[in-house]
């Protein structure tokens, strides 16, 4: 480095300088907000301890607990994966269904894209609050209608069996945010692609299957991994609404962590917790990473 | 003569398929219009089963105690009760609330609006060594989830006495938050350099074409910024609960959960409170959605 300095005339170090000043706000929260903590969260997740005597080095002790003798851990990973299966197949049929409709080039369709999107902004708590109140067993609007349709509702969020399918239609209301996402994949197509189609006689079905889904193959992908990321991140919904309950039927990942850490200041089994969670999440994102170079589709420029 | 004979069949057959192509068109446009307005009944029934939430909260907000328990419910009350807005105002400490978070929200767009410009200039714009390596490391950050770091910025924050206040809760937006530095670079990329030459020709330094030139015609990718910092903010959930204990110091957030429990007989003075929190995002959303879809577009975010 300091040869490339010194071979550099004043003006060229001149602007290097400027360079180095202008990032150094991120280069102090790079090292405070990010190499720190990641830094301690793996060295305490070796460690017992409370937060008020110093941390007592325990080795893979936690790791040992967690995977052979932790049914809770088990639970939340449990959970977690339930309501993946249970939301993320609807999720993806009905994302791209409404992305589909949304992406025809009709007037109007701006209102819809803006109606629909309409959940994705609302804060995790009011749509909770909302949910509960919809799904009251007795006097919720949900069961009411399926009353008058003449079926006798479940006990939603208060029934061990119902509990996390709630919790996974509650998600479902947001689809919104995954339909924009496949309407940007959708609107990058190349349409000359379906003109060519279109002069060779496919029909609508044959284009869809034969370029619409290939093409959104890398985006369809770069979904399913983001939503099941995002299912490791739910905590909202879980600590509102249900404390995990009933029976830890909606004990998800991240309120086993938070009540690990700050509930009973558990925090180097906590870290440990959480060590497993960035390894879960950073392996997902590799894997989509290296993936994508293989399915996605770049247009010749 | 043979010739013209030819070409007078020619224009009888193409007159002929002319005539069938016609008749084909009108009958496609028929099917289209049927297509799309089939396609519009099914958008409208579609929009509809998901505004049903939202309006349902909307008209128990308006509803006496009695009403929302009994059956069968009705859809809508018979006389709307506005004063259940002003009670869910008394009974609960909204206002103070909303205003916790908007002073979040304000003091985080002020950390945003100081570092991330000149982060992303310098990233842009400027030349130095090992830039490119250092990009690189500022994007793969994005990919560690926050979660993670809560414990040790816990412990570190209650070593420097900082809990219960909003420090934890907007610091870090003065270091810049690698989302809006990587679209705030891809936007600065999009301005002509020639802007930046000629203004060195003039005699400004670094900063003044910063701040003078470039931040202006940042406008776009400034207000996506604003936008998706104060949905943030205003949605976080788990930080303010983990750092805060004063009940007055809560944001909106973990007020409205606070008082899930305590006061759940009363849902529609508890829906009145929750449709007003959620009201300032629903006003931003409609004014700066094309803004918010745009930088969802760029970024593969959600809301």
């Amino acid at each position: 480095m300091l040869a490339t300095w010194r071979n550099m005339n004043p003006l060229a170090r001149r602007e290097a300088a400027e360079g180095y000043i202008s990032l150094l706000p991120w280069a102090i929260g790079f090292l405070v907000f990010t190499v720190m903590p990641v830094g301690a969260s793996i060295v305490l997740g070796f460690t017992r301890w409370n937060i008020v005597e110093p941390p007592v080095w325990i080795g893979l002790d936690n790791y040992v607990r967690m995977f052979t003798a932790d049914p809770m851990f088990w639970q939340a990973l449990k959970v977690t994966g339930l309501f993946v299966l249970i939301s993320l197949p609807l999720k993806l049929v009905l994302g791209l269904g409404l992305a589909l409709l949304l992406n025809l080039k009709l007037p109007g369709m701006n209102f819809f894209r803006t109606v629909f999107y309409i959940p994705a902004v609302i804060s995790g708590v009011a749509v909770s609050l909302m949910w509960m109140w919809l799904l009251q067993p007795d006097t919720g609007v949900v069961n009411t209608i399926l009353y008058y349709m003449g079926i006798e509702g479940p006990g939603w969020f208060w029934d061990r069996n119902w509990a996390l399918p709630s919790v996974a239609l509650m998600s479902i209301w947001k689809v919104g945010g995954s339909a924009i996402i496949y309407l940007a994949g959708l609107q990058n197509i190349p349409a000359h692609l379906y003109e060519a189609a279109e002069i060779d006689g496919a029909s609508r079905w044959r284009r869809f299957w034969r370029i619409t889904l290939p093409l959104l193959t890398p985006t369809l992908f770069f979904q399913l991994v983001i939503e099941l990321i995002d299912s490791f991140k739910i905590f909202t919904e879980a600590f509102v609404i249900t404390q995990g309950g009933p029976l830890r039927s909606t004990y998800f990942y991240l309120l086993y962590f938070y009540e690990t850490a700050f509930q009973n200041f558990n925090m180097g089994y906590a870290s440990a917790l959480a060590i497993v969670l960035m390894v879960i999440i950073l392996s997902a994102t590799v894997f989509v990473n290296y993936t994508s170079k293989r399915w996605v589709y770049y247009e010749a420029e | 003569m043979r010739l013209s004979k030819d070409l007078g069949e020619i224009s009888a057959a193409q007159y002929e398929a002319r005539r069938k192509s016609q008749r084909a068109n009108t009958w496609i446009t028929v099917r289209r219009l049927m297509g799309y307005s089939s396609a519009y009944i099914l958008m409208t029934a579609i929009a509809l089963v998901f505004m049903i939430p939202l309006l349902w909260m909307f008209s128990t907000s308006l509803k006496t105690r009695a009403d929302i328990f009994a059956w069968p419910p009705s859809w809508l009350p018979d006389v709307p009760m506005w004063e259940n807005y002003v009670a869910a105002f008394t009974s609960y400490p909204l206002a103070r609330f909303m205003l916790n978070s908007t002073i979040l929200v304000v003091l985080n767009t002020i950390g945003e609006l100081v570092s991330v410009p000149l982060i992303a200039y310098g990233f842009a714009r400027l030349r130095f060594p090992f830039k490119k390596v250092l990009f690189l490391l500022m994007l793969s950050t994005m990919m560690i989830p926050g979660q993670i770091k809560l414990i040790p910025l816990y412990s570190m924050y209650s070593r420097l006495g900082l809990i219960d206040t909003y420090v934890p809760l907007f610091l870090p937006s003065f270091f810049g938050n690698p989302f809006f530095i990587f679209l705030m670079v891809q936007y600065i990329r999009t301005i002509p350099r020639d802007l930046d030459e000629a203004a060195r020709i003039d005699g400004a330094g670094t900063w003044t074409i910063l701040y003078r030139i470039i931040l202006p015609l940042c406008k776009p990718a400034l207000t996506v910024m604003i936008v998706f910092t104060f949905l943030w903010v205003w949605n976080d959930f788990l930080q303010p609960l983990i750092y805060l204990n004063d009940f007055n110091s809560y944001p909106i957030s973990v007020g409205l959960a606070f008082f899930q429990g305590r006061y759940s007989v009363e849902w529609n003075m508890f829906m009145a409170a929750t449709l007003v929190s959620i009201l300032p995002v629903l006003v931003l959303y409609f004014f700066a959605q094309k803004h918010l879809i745009g930088g969802i577009s760029a970024l593969g975010l959600k809301g």
